[in-house]
């Protein structure tokens, strides 16, 4: 008994730091409905390049402390790849969507799955189609439990693991604060609530939605990395399933409520770690996809999508 | 100009149907997983492809002609082998079709073949139902059965009583290999005590991991790709899993060991081929094949390239590439002295050759034993 409910316990902690990852790309795809009401399906490939972004400048970066792996230049490299996203986040708002703003948004939903298209597509020629290793920029390692703590002992924890779930908390946190206590965020929520309205009250809009696209694809790139520490094999297809898994978790907590995409993405994590480990893995992508079914029917405006919705 | 325009757009349509026919070459049609999960397989088979039709046409080519190879990749998807072998065949008018490594896309593209009676000789494509798709399909590789069966005596003669299973369901190949280690391990007395599947593309496997864990096995069996394997292995260190993992010849990739790093030490595969062998044959082909692609050439290369010799040698006995004739000498290939060990052709159109078991210490491929069918 003891034995199964260890396993148990294995299997909730193996779902919450992927369900950390699927919530950090959801908060993306949530912002950008709150803003703009449309789906950044090119959100996933932007997740992508930011682990190749840790690819190319992580040998450098981990030069600059000392060379081996290590705390800070881990970071260092999770920050540029988050800054390098951020850039490409709002380069492609800039190219690709603002030309259409005035359009109908169908035509910015598709433009998006071409710009998505054209990443992956332009990955695989410029990074080549092999999945290739990822540097290591921290020892991922089982974290030892003692003895002395009896059954719980057997139970492996990885560094990856805690560095996954400490990051998307403290980057939640930093996220709630700026929405919620800067001049920037007031002004997202603003065009959230009523785009027009905003802008006649003097909310430069333009800024507020490049702020607002660099904001989520820093998340997606910090996904990128902290997927790459964990499963350090990265190639230029790797956003378009994860990717979509997000976008479902966004779904499932409320499309363009921030605390839903959280939820959403961790619970959607939980589900497919218990789903593999108890049930049939080859279901895995099939549950998903039927939470997403499921949600849509029974509650379109998702976990927390009701009144009083704090969108962005 | 406006007159000339549908002139020049008929000659351009009419201009890729000609070409094929020309009846100064023999056509050789290659479908290969040159991009995407499996290109390490199709690059590697397609290059040990061309450096035998490349010594081939130097040697002055069979039949009086050159053979030209026309080589399409499938992205390693599901769907495209079925598109572009019938591109090959009729558009190309191929003789005869080389390919694919993995099963389920030589599985795709079988039936067609079949069909437009074009003889297709698969390199690496080990489960058992590509060749009873007719009697055009040829391999000349061993099979699962053979392959389950060699690492099920291997995990006996190591003394190990209870093995983990691990699947990729997506993938004929491994659930074959599955299939038949089971199989002969059950009946020797042996216990299963898991098993448990994933998906190619998968990247986490910790609930899988997890699961086998808990059952406490003596060795975990688990006959995917390299891309799988390579995160599987790390994972399973990292949740304190120490047992040594048994594969097959699918482990076999570039990436494999720069992304396992030395999760893989202690492993055992079964697979086809060792650049280690001193052999005389294998020598010159693994100097031949450096110096044209500055790299050691791994199984699937091999097997590409034996394919190739093998299609040629019968050609040549043949006399002619009418598909009838050309179906039957292939068929009667008998003890074709391959990089891959001596090759004969049984009657289910299948090899009956060796297997190399090989096992990884400190980053690299050590040779074991050879074990004869």
């Amino acid at each position: 008994m003891a034995d199964q409910l260890l396993e148990f316990a294995q299997q909730l902690i193996n779902g919450l730091a992927q369900g950390s990852i699927y919530a950090l790309i959801a908060l993306g795809y949530t912002m950008v409905f709150g803003v703009l009401r449309f789906i950044n399906f090119a959100h996933g490939d932007v997740f992508m390049l930011g682990a190749f972004a840790g690819l190319y400048t992580a040998p450098k970066l981990l030069a600059l402390f000392g060379g081996g792996p290590s705390l800070p230049g881990a970071t260092a490299v999770l920050l540029v790849a988050m800054l390098i996203c951020a850039a490409i986040g709002i380069l492609i708002e800039k190219l690709c969507y603002r030309p259409l703003r005035d359009r109908p948004r169908l035509t910015v939903l598709i433009t998006a799955i071409g710009v998505s298209l054209f990443l992956e597509n332009a990955g695989q020629y410029a990074f080549g189609v092999d999945p290739q290793s990822f540097p290591e920029i921290i020892v991922d390692r089982a974290i030892e439990i003692p003895e002395t703590w009896g059954a719980i002992s057997a139970l492996t924890i990885t560094i990856g693991q805690i560095l996954v779930v400490g990051v998307t908390l403290f980057l939640l946190l930093v996220l709630r604060f700026v929405v919620l206590h800067t001049r920037l965020g007031m002004a997202m929520r603003a065009l959230s609530f009523n785009p027009v309205a905003a802008s006649l009250m003097g909310v430069n809009t333009d800024v507020v939605i490049s702020f607002t696209f660099g904001l989520g694809s820093a998340l997606a790139g910090a996904a990128g990395i902290l997927t790459s520490i964990q499963q350090p094999s990265i190639d230029p297809l790797m956003g378009i399933n994860i990717g979509l898994k997000a976008f479902v978790a966004a779904v499932l907590g409320g499309i363009g409520n921030i605390p839903g995409a959280a939820l959403g993405g961790i619970l959607i994590g939980v589900l497919e770690a218990l789903v593999v480990g108890y049930i049939n893995p080859t279901y895995r992508d099939a549950l998903v996809f039927a939470v997403l079914i499921l949600i849509l029917i029974v509650k379109p405006s998702g976990l927390l999508g009701k009144t009083e919705r704090e969108k962005v | 100009m406006a007159t000339f325009r549908p002139l020049l757009l008929a000659g351009a349509l009419f201009l890729p149907i000609v070409l094929p026919t020309s009846a100064q070459d023999i056509p050789i049609g290659e479908f290969a997983s040159l991009t995407g999960g499996a290109a390490s397989f199709g690059q590697s088979s397609h290059k040990g492809t061309e450096l035998a039709i490349e010594e081939i046409n130097a040697s002055g080519g069979v039949l009086g002609k050159k053979l030209r190879l026309i080589t399409e990749d499938d992205q390693s998807q599901a769907g495209q082998p079925a598109t572009i072998v019938r591109k090959l065949i009729s558009q190309d008018k191929v003789v005869a079709i080389l390919g694919e490594v993995a099963s389920s896309r030589s599985l795709e593209a079988a039936p067609i073949c079949q069909q437009n009676k074009i003889p297709m000789i698969t390199p690496a494509s080990t489960n058992p139902k590509v060749t009873e798709v007719g009697d055009y399909i040829f391999r000349i590789c061993f099979i699962d059965p053979f392959q389950g069966t060699v690492m099920s005596k291997f995990a006996q003669s190591k003394g190990w009583k209870k093995i983990a299973v691990l699947t990729d369901v997506k993938q004929d190949y491994s659930v074959g290999l599955s299939e038949f280690f089971i199989k002969d391990f059950t009946a020797s007395g042996g216990q299963i005590v898991k098993e448990q599947k994933f998906s190619s593309g998968d990247k986490d496997f910790k609930p899988q991991l997890t699961s086998l864990k808990a059952a406490r096995p003596d060795a975990i069996f688990i006959p995917g790709y390299y891309a799988e394997v390579a995160l599987i292995a790390k994972q399973a260190r990292l949740l304190g899993i120490k047992v040594p993992l048994l594969g097959g010849d699918g482990w076999v990739g570039d990436s494999l060991l720069k992304v396992a790093g030395n999760s893989l030490d202690g492993c055992y595969l079964s697979c086809h081929f060792s650049a280690d062998d001193k052999s005389p044959k294998t020598t010159e082909f693994v100097a031949k094949y450096q110096a044209k692609y500055g790299e050691i050439p791994d199984d699937m290369a091999a097997l590409g390239y034996d394919s190739a010799m093998i299609l040629a040698e019968a050609i040549k006995r043949a006399g002619t590439t009418e598909p009838q004739q050309l179906r039957d000498a292939i068929a009667a290939t008998k003890d074709h002295a391959g990089i891959t060990g001596t090759i004969t052709l049984d009657a289910a159109r299948n090899a009956s050759k060796p297997a190399v078991i090989l096992t990884i210490d400190k980053g690299g491929f050590q040779f074991v034993e050879t074990v004869k069918p």
